[in-house]
């Protein structure tokens, strides 16, 4: 076995296959251009849905076995409603009622709500997942519970495996806050209002059946029709699709640590001195607490400077909302929302626009939003020397994460990953990353509490900080300071057996996680 | 049978802990040593940083247990990612709640902690650090602090005292804090004398006397540090802050402040001075008016620094702001802090303001210009100016230069 494995771009060895299907050694950013033609669904034909466009069905077992539900299908669903969701595990306690086997679960993210799911790999309804394995269902992976290999892939690279046909979605289960018989859908209102639709769009588009799940049905029309109805074939009627206080907790505050606070000050000084914040420039720092404290400081900096930018991507929330309001923000682009306050705005303001994976990452597209972004603010749970990062498992090898958008927005102009130089005793720097999630290419900042690293590769930055007091440190003396206060880690200890792949954007396998030896 | 050299004595048991652990708890430990009467050594490790860590972890504690000639026990150790120095304090707690011994395991003591302070450095941040608290402790460096404090007294439960002991000389010996002055604030006297033997050896910048009411109480730790710098051969300087904070340290201050070499500040410490009144700490401070004012007077006549009370709101950053003006109006130089994030808002506000630079820069100039011409009188716009006003103004850019807002060559670009 171990003779065809195939060494990648960046000194990972690759097998040749992952599910039976062959694998495509990562070769390299930008050199993977797949020829010949998109994925088509089935035609469908029009006349074969109810004129009055009333295409609801009384539960969701029956769209299920309407859909055509069988062994070994793929069957999507998405996570705008984060930790909230109340739709997926619905999904296949109703397969295992109905004794289907074998199910691929492609969903756009998983969270810490699915960890029910557990018992429907153990009782072979779901073969395995193509989509992040969080907490739970990670750990889940990582002890080689799960009986196929787990594909984990990009928010982009979700909507590039259904646009070339890598993953055909069989039945794509969208659940909605708002909908209407006919199937138009969006997020705006409702008990379950999230704000956006945009990770269910390719599967509305690509899936052979498509089924919208809603607590709050409306009369025909929709109106906005974020997912349109003549995509779907199923309107389901619910009690309840997901819990409020978990789909928008709103908990995401500015941190208080002061050390990260330190962090994102530095963050935000390091951009202001490579003059990456200037009038019209424009931003994407993510949502945790570090992030939205960068936020924060990036707005001081605009008021003093008495400039704007000119579009941030988002993951929104109430800052980033305020800072739009202010007039500080032309336009947010946004992705998801994450509290209220985001989904105020995106229903009230203009400028506040919804946006996919397919206008902002897809590998597919002619071009996308990503690589147009100034200065992208990301996390990682490990950076090696060449700055090749890891956000998927942690330094003991378990699998824990999703990637999301992080190796989407890794194509922005100046990416920066402010984190601490170690957590608890784990130093975060290390000669090689446990898992290569993204290449160190295209990382080119690493801030810590103890110094800013800035890549080689960057010769532009390093020219712009060289009169500077910023506390510049190369990669490898912060990973020899932090070496020196923790004690040099050792390795994770791996068993042979692959429990999951890592896509790059464009569908080729970076690297493969291994079951952890207990 | 008990290993050899260890003698059982009614405070010592079988068993003893130390450390902490639990939800909240981040880079400690809770080690767990019972002595036992055979089947010699048994380790028992539960880490978060296990994949990691293990192997050195065990290999630390077997040194360990071999140093302190521990042969036969069980040790258990509950590990939420704790440095080396931190598992190092922790077992040496253990072992010696179960033996008596002299012996000390002292990790390296890290280069860059081998500095000397200067007797008039700026002080005008201090910022405390729980002293049986190690999470708070490894970056308090990076906030730049004037100073920290490892604190022995009021922030440790007092069946912890040992443990924190040693902890905090493992803390001066292995954390780097980046160049602040390295403090420690000892407990009240007499047992205060007792923490100094775990303290002074190790490179202690400065020893913070808590309820000073005497000179004899300063004399007594100006003499006990003085016998251990003797009796180790220790060359670097270590000075003295004590701490006033009560009404009897309030009249004696003076007296307090110049009664050795070594004190270089004197600080003081309203909640228990105003406790000590009978009365309640107000926003506005009246009640310690007095107080306050009799610390700045007596600290400048003893040619000291006078350092003011801590400000616990650590959430109010205006408030902070007001207070910190007031401060150094009344003639402080610094203040304890208790939060990192309030030491930005001390260092701006301590320093001079950028008027202040401004007058104090045009008083310095034609100061240079009346002693180049050899003019007897310092004049501005024909307004004659006084030595003391001179004196101050120097001691303006002096603060101005040391906070970072004026460059130390000012005079060369200067052009009024």
């Amino acid at each position: 076995m171990t003779t065809s494995y195939e060494e990648n771009a960046v000194g990972r060895m690759i097998p040749p296959e992952v599910n039976d299907q062959p694998a495509i050694p990562f070769k390299g950013v930008g050199k993977h251009k797949p020829a010949g033609r998109k994925y088509g669904p089935p035609i469908a034909t029009c006349a074969e849905y109810p004129d009055d466009g009333d295409k609801r069905v009384p539960d969701l077992k029956t769209a299920l076995v309407e859909a055509g539900l069988k062994d070994g299908m793929t069957i999507s669903t998405h996570h705008h409603f984060r930790n909230g969701d109340l739709v997926a595990n619905q999904v296949f306690e109703a397969a295992s009622q109905l004794g289907v086997k074998n199910l691929t679960w492609f969903p756009s993210a998983s969270f810490p709500c699915h960890e029910p799911i557990t018992e429907y790999l153990e009782d072979g309804t779901i073969h395995h997942i193509e989509g992040s394995m969080n907490g739970p269902l990670g750990r889940f992976a990582s002890q080689g519970k799960m009986r196929g290999v787990g594909v984990l892939r990009s928010h982009g690279g979700r909507y590039q495996a259904v646009q070339d046909g890598e993953v055909q979605i069989d039945i794509a289960v969208i659940a909605a806050p708002t909908a209407d018989p006919f199937g138009n859908a969006n997020g705006l209102t409702g008990p379950s209002a999230c704000g956006l639709l945009g990770f269910a769009l390719a599967d509305s588009q690509y899936a052979h059946k498509v089924i919208v799940v809603t607590d709050n049905l409306i009369p025909f029309p929709c109106i906005p029709w974020q997912i349109h109805g003549n995509y779907v074939d199923y309107v389901v009627e619910m009690d309840k699709i997901g819990v409020p206080e978990k789909i928008v907790s709103g908990t995401t505050r500015i941190t208080k640590s002061p050390d990260r606070l330190y962090i994102a000050e530095l963050t935000a000084q390091f951009c202001d001195v490579v003059g990456i914040i200037r009038d019209g420039f424009s931003f994407q720092t993510g949502a945790g607490g570090t992030s939205l404290a960068i936020s924060k400081y990036f707005g001081d900096i605009m008021r003093q400077k008495e400039i704007k930018a000119r579009f941030a991507r988002a993951g929104s929330n109430q800052y980033l909302v305020d800072m739009l309001e202010e007039g500080l923000i032309d336009y947010i682009l946004d992705g998801q929302t994450f509290d209220l306050e985001g989904v105020r705005s995106m229903r009230e303001n203009p400028n506040h626009v919804n946006t996919s994976p397919f206008t902002s990452y897809n590998y597919h597209g002619k071009g996308n939003f990503a690589s147009m972004v100034d200065v992208v603010i990301l996390g990682a749970t490990e950076v090696d020397v060449n700055f090749n990062a890891n956000v998927v498992t942690h330094s003991d090898g378990y699998l824990l994460h999703g990637i999301g958008g992080w190796q989407n927005c890794l194509f922005g102009k100046n990416v920066i990953l402010p984190i601490p130089l170690f957590r608890d005793r784990i130093p975060i720097i290390r000669d090689e990353v446990t898992t290569i999630c993204g290449p160190g290419e295209l990382i080119d900042v690493i801030v810590t509490e103890r110094g800013i690293a800035i890549n080689p590769r960057r010769a532009d930055l390093l020219e712009a900080v060289k009169d500077s007091d910023l506390p510049l440190k190369t990669i490898y003396q912060l990973k020899e300071e932090a070496e020196r206060i923790c004690g040099k880690p050792k390795s994770a200890q791996f068993e042979d057996r692959i429990i999951a792949a890592v896509k790059w954007v464009d569908g080729t396998v970076i690297d493969v996680i291994r079951q952890v030896k207990e | 049978m008990f290993s050899i050299g260890y003698l059982r004595e009614e405070n010592l048991s079988n068993i003893g802990t130390a450390g902490n652990k639990g939800a909240d708890i981040r880079s400690d430990c809770l080690v767990t040593l019972e002595l036992t009467e055979g089947g010699g050594l048994c380790i028992n490790l539960e880490s978060k940083v296990e994949a990691l860590y293990k192997d050195s972890i065990i290999e630390l504690a077997e040194d360990m247990l071999a140093f302190f000639e521990v042969e036969n026990a069980k040790l258990q150790i509950e590990d939420s990612g704790a440095l080396p120095f931190v598992l190092a304090a922790r077992i040496e707690a253990a072992i010696k709640q179960c033996a008596q011994t002299d012996k000390e395991y002292w990790p390296e003591l890290i280069l860059e902690n081998q500095y000397q302070t200067e007797k008039d450095r700026y002080r005008r941040s201090r910022l405390y650090l729980p002293g049986n608290t190690p999470k708070l402790m490894l970056n308090a460096g990076i906030h730049k602090p004037d100073g920290i404090i490892l604190d022995l007294e009021d922030s440790v439960a007092p069946a912890k005292k040992d443990e924190a002991k040693l902890l905090v000389r493992n803390a001066l010996r292995q954390i780097n804090f980046y160049g602040a002055e390295r403090m420690v604030r000892i407990n009240q006297l007499p047992r205060g004398l007792n923490d100094l033997p775990c303290v002074v050896p190790h490179h202690v910048n400065l020893i913070l006397v808590p309820k000073c009411e005497t000179p004899q109480q300063v004399k007594q730790v100006d003499e006990r540090i003085s016998e251990i710098a003797a009796e180790k051969g220790l060359t670097y300087p270590i000075y003295l802050m004590p701490i006033i904070e009560s009404a009897l340290g309030v009249i004696n201050a003076y007296q307090i402040a110049s009664a050795s070499e070594r004190v270089v500040a004197m600080a003081i410490g309203l909640e228990d001075y105003t406790a000590d009144l009978g009365t309640l700490r107000s926003k506005e401070g009246r009640e310690s008016f007095f107080a306050r004012s009799q610390l700045v007077n007596a600290a400048r006549a003893a040619g000291i620094q006078a350092i003011d009370s801590v400000f616990s709101d650590v959430s109010d950053m205006e408030a902070l702001q007001e207070v910190v003006l007031e401060s150094k109006a009344l003639g402080f130089d610094g203040m304890g802090c208790i939060h990192p994030r309030q030491i930005k808002v001390i260092h701006e506000f301590y320093a001079p303001s950028q008027q202040e630079i401004e007058k104090a820069q045009k008083i310095v100039q034609a100061f240079d210009e009346a002693t180049q011409k050899g003019l007897g009188v310092v004049a501005i716009d024909s307004k004659m100016i006084d030595p003391p006003v001179v004196k101050r103004a120097l001691r303006t850019i002096d603060l101005g230069i040391k906070s970072g807002k004026l460059p130390a060559d000012w005079k060369s670009g200067y052009d009024n």
